[in-house]
C-alpha cells in the first residue's frame, strides 16, 4: 500500500514538474494542479497510513489501546486541498484573463513587464 | 499567556472583514482601515513592551496544552517585526487617502490590504510550522488579489508570473512539512526542535530541511530564484507596491531566521556553506539589474532583492554581531524601501508616469520632495550617519570578524553600486531639465499619460497624506540614523534569543514533561 502510494507520488511530481516547465500556460495551470494533488497525497503517505483502525479511545480507558491510524494529517490534507482550491480557482481566472488581454497561450509573449 | 497575541491577530482580520462588507461610501472604508490600523499598531506596542526585556510571550489557542495547541508565540525579533509591520500598515493606510481610488476602493482594496496584514502578523507570531503554512497563504491570496486589482494587461502578465512561482514554492513547503511531520510526528517547532536535536537519523531530515529553505528562499527573492519579484512589484498601485516591498519579501526572510537554525540546527553548517555565495550572488546581481532599469519602481524593486543579500549574509555569518545587524537591516529596511516607493509613487502621481527618461526638473519645482528622497536614497546607500550605515557597518565588520572577506569585499561593492544608482535616479529625477513635451513618448505607460499635463492640482487632503507619511517614514529612519543605540541593544537580544532559542523552546512547551 505505502509502496504503491510513494510511487504514484512521484508519478504526480514528475508530470507535474514536466508541465510546469512547458511553454502553454494551460499546460502550466495542469502542472500546478498536479503538484498540488502530489503534495497532498505525501503528507498522507509520509504520515504511515494505517488500515482499519481508527483513533478512538474505548469507553473507560485512559489511552489508545493498539496503534491507530494518525488523524492529523488527514486534518492537514483537508485545509491544504481547501486552500490549493481557493488558490487554484484565482489561478484559472487569472490565467484566461491573460489569455483574453494577450490573446496568447505561449509564455514567450509575456514580456510587457520585463523591461 | 499573553493577551495582546489575539487582539494583534484579530484587529486587522476583523478590519479587514468589515471593510469588505460596509457599503462603500464616502470615507468609509479608509477610515475604517486608518482605525483598525491604529488598533494594531497599539497592540503591537503593547506586545512589544511586554517581550521587550527578553520575556517569551506566548498563547494557547483554546488553552489546550503544548505541543496539541495551535501555539503562538513572540521573541524580540517577532514583536519587533510585528510593530514595524504596525507602522507600515498605519503609512499604508494615511497614504491610501493619497492614492485613493474609487474604483479600487470598491473592489475590496482596503479589506484585501487588511487581510493581508493579518497575514503578515500571523506568521510572525506562530510556533506551529503549519500555520506558518496557512498564514503564507492568506497573506498570498490577499497579494493575488491586490496585485490585479487595477486590472490591466500589465497586471495580468505580473500576477501571473508572481502567482506561478508562489503557488510552487508553497507547494513545496507543503511537501517539506509533510514529510518533516512523518518523520517527526510533530508541527510545533519548539517541539520539533526538541525532536529533530534527539533523531538518531539527522541525514533524512536534511530532505525536509532543503525543501522548506527552499521554499522560504523563493518568498524572500533569493538568487536563483527572484526572477517573478521585478517582474511583478511595479505593476500594482503605488500603496499595494510599497507595501508589498516593505513586507513580504520580509515575510520568507524572517521564516528562514526562525525555521531553519531553530529545527534543523544540527545542519547548520551545511546551511552556512550554502548562505554564503547565495547571500553574494543575491547583493551583486540584484543591483546590477538595478543599475539598466527606466522605471522608477522596477529599478527600486532590483534593489529589495540586493538588500534582502546583506540580510541573508547576516545569517549565514551566524555571530551575536551579524545577527544583531541583520535584524537591525531587516527594521530599516522596512522603513526606507516602503518609503522610496512612496515617494516613486507620489512622483509617478505628480505627472503620470514613472518612466525615468520622462521625468526631470523636480529639484526646482519641489525643493522639500527633492530632499526627502535624498535622505531614504543616501541611507539605502548606507552613509552615515543615516539608518543604513549602521545596519552596513555591523554585517560587513561581522564578516570581517568572522573570516569571510569576500563577503565584506562584496557588500562594499554592493553598497557602492547602491550608492551609484540612487544618484542616477536623482540626477533623472530631480536635476535633468524636464524633457520637452514629448511626442515621442510611447503609449506603453498607462493611459491618463496624455493627461498628464492637463491633470488638476491634487485636491489638498491627498497632498497632506503623501507628505505626512513620507516625512513621518523619513523621521523614523533618521531617528534611527541618530540615535541607533536603544535599537541595536534590542537587536543584540534578539540576535541572542536566535542563536540560544532554549528559552524559546521552554516558554512554548510550557511544563511539558
Amino acid at each position: 500500500m505505502t509502496v504503491l502510494l510513494s510511487i504514484v507520488t512521484g508519478v504526480l511530481f514528475a508530470t507535474g514538474l514536466y508541465m510546469m516547465l512547458r511553454r502553454s500556460l494551460t499546460k502550466l495551470l495542469l502542472g500546478l494542479l498536479l503538484l498540488a494533488n502530489a503534495a497532498n497525497l505525501l503528507i498522507f503517505t509520509a504520515a504511515k497510513p494505517v488500515k482499519g483502525h481508527s483513533p478512538l479511545v474505548a469507553e473507560g480507558a485512559q489511552a489508545l489501546e493498539r496503534s491507530a491510524a494518525d488523524p492529523l494529517p488527514q486534518a492537514l490534507i483537508l485545509t491544504a486541498i481547501v486552500i490549493g482550491f481557493g488558490v487554484l480557482a484565482f489561478a484559472v481566472i487569472l490565467f484566461s484573463r491573460v489569455y483574453l488581454n494577450t490573446g496568447s497561450d505561449d509564455s514567450e509573449q509575456l514580456t510587457q513587464t520585463e523591461s | 499567556m499573553s493577551h495582546w497575541i489575539p487582539i494583534v491577530l484579530f484587529s486587522p482580520l476583523i478590519t479587514g472583514l468589515l471593510a469588505l462588507v460596509l457599503p462603500n461610501r464616502g470615507h468609509l472604508r479608509p477610515v475604517l482601515g486608518l482605525v483598525g490600523s491604529l488598533v494594531l499598531l497599539g497592540a503591537a506596542i503593547g506586545l512589544f513592551s511586554e517581550t521587550a526585556d527578553g520575556t517569551i510571550a506566548y498563547y494557547h489557542f483554546g488553552e489546550w496544552p503544548p505541543p496539541f495547541a495551535i501555539s503562538y508565540a513572540a521573541d524580540i525579533l517577532s514583536s519587533l517585526m510585528v510593530l514595524v509591520s504596525a507602522v507600515v500598515s498605519v503609512g499604508t493606510a494615511i497614504f491610501a487617502f493619497a492614492d485613493d481610488d474609487d474604483t479600487a476602493s470598491a473592489k475590496g482594496y482596503h479589506g484585501f490590504v487588511h487581510i493581508m496584514v493579518f497575514g503578515v502578523c500571523a506568521a510572525f507570531l506562530t510556533a506551529d510550522l503549519f500555520h506558518l503554512f496557512v498564514a503564507f497563504e492568506i497573506l498570498l491570496i490577499a497579494s493575488f488579489a491586490l496585485l490585479v486589482l487595477k486590472g490591466g494587461r500589465a497586471q495580468y502578465e505580473g500576477g501571473l508570473k508572481y502567482v506561478a512561482l508562489n503557488l510552487f514554492a508553497s507547494l513545496m513547503f507543503l511537501s517539506g512539512i509533510g514529510l518533516l511531520y512523518g518523520m517527526l510526528g510533530s508541527l510545533n517547532m519548539a517541539d520539533l526542535a526538541q525532536l529533530a536535536a534527539a533523531s538518531d537519523e539527522p541525514a533524512r531530515l536534511s530532505l525536509a530541511a532543503v525543501l522548506l529553505c527552499a521554499a522560504f528562499s523563493m518568498k524572500a527573492g533569493l538568487f536563483p530564484l527572484y526572477f517573478w519579484l521585478p517582474a511583478s512589484y511595479h505593476v500594482p498601485s503605488t500603496t499595494v507596491s510599497a507595501i508589498f516591498a516593505g513586507l513580504l519579501t520580509k515575510v520568507g526572510v524572517y521564516a528562514l531566521f526562525r525555521v531553519i537554525p531553530l529545527i534543523f540546527a544540527a545542519d547548520w553548517s551545511y546551511f552556512q556553506a550554502w548562505l554564503l555565495p547565495i547571500a553574494n550572488f543575491t547583493m551583486v546581481l540584484g543591483v546590477f539589474g538595478a543599475v539598466t532599469q527606466k522605471n522608477f519602481r522596477r529599478l527600486l524593486s532590483f534593489h529589495i532583492i540586493s538588500q534582502i543579500g546583506y540580510i541573508i549574509l547576516g545569517l549565514a555569518l551566524f555571530t551575536p554581531l551579524a545577527l544583531a545587524g541583520a535584524v537591525l537591516f531587516l527594521i530599516h529596511n522596512i522603513l526606507v524601501k516602503t518609503n522610496l516607493f512612496y515617494i516613486a509613487g507620489y512622483i509617478e502621481r505628480l505627472r503620470g508616469t514613472g518612466n525615468l527618461k520622462y521625468l526631470g526638473g523636480l529639484y526646482k519645482e519641489r525643493p522639500g520632495l527633492a530632499l526627502l528622497f535624498l535622505l531614504s536614497a543616501l541611507s539605502l546607500g548606507g552613509l552615515p550617519p543615516l539608518s543604513g550605515f549602521w545596519a552596513k557597518y555591523m554585517i560587513v565588520r561581522a564578516a570581517l570578524e568572522a573570516g569571510a572577506p569576500v563577503s565584506a569585499g562584496v557588500a562594499l561593492f554592493t553598497g557602492f553600486f547602491t550608492l551609484f544608482c540612487m544618484m542616477k535616479v536623482w540626477t533623472e529625477v530631480f536635476w535633468k531639465k524636464p524633457p520637452e513635451v514629448n511626442a515621442d513618448r510611447p503609449g506603453a505607460e498607462p493611459a491618463s499619460e496624455a493627461a498628464g499635463r492637463k491633470r488638476p492640482a491634487l485636491p489638498r487632503l491627498p497632498v497632506f497624506a503623501a507628505v505626512f507619511t513620507i516625512v513621518a517614514f523619513n523621521g523614523l529612519a533618521l531617528a534611527i540614523g541618530l540615535y541607533p543605540e536603544p535599537l541595536i541593544q534590542l537587536a543584540q537580544q534578539a540576535a541572542h534569543q536566535l542563536i540560544d532559542p532554549s528559552d524559546y523552546i521552554q516558554q512554548v512547551l510550557g511544563n511539558m514533561p
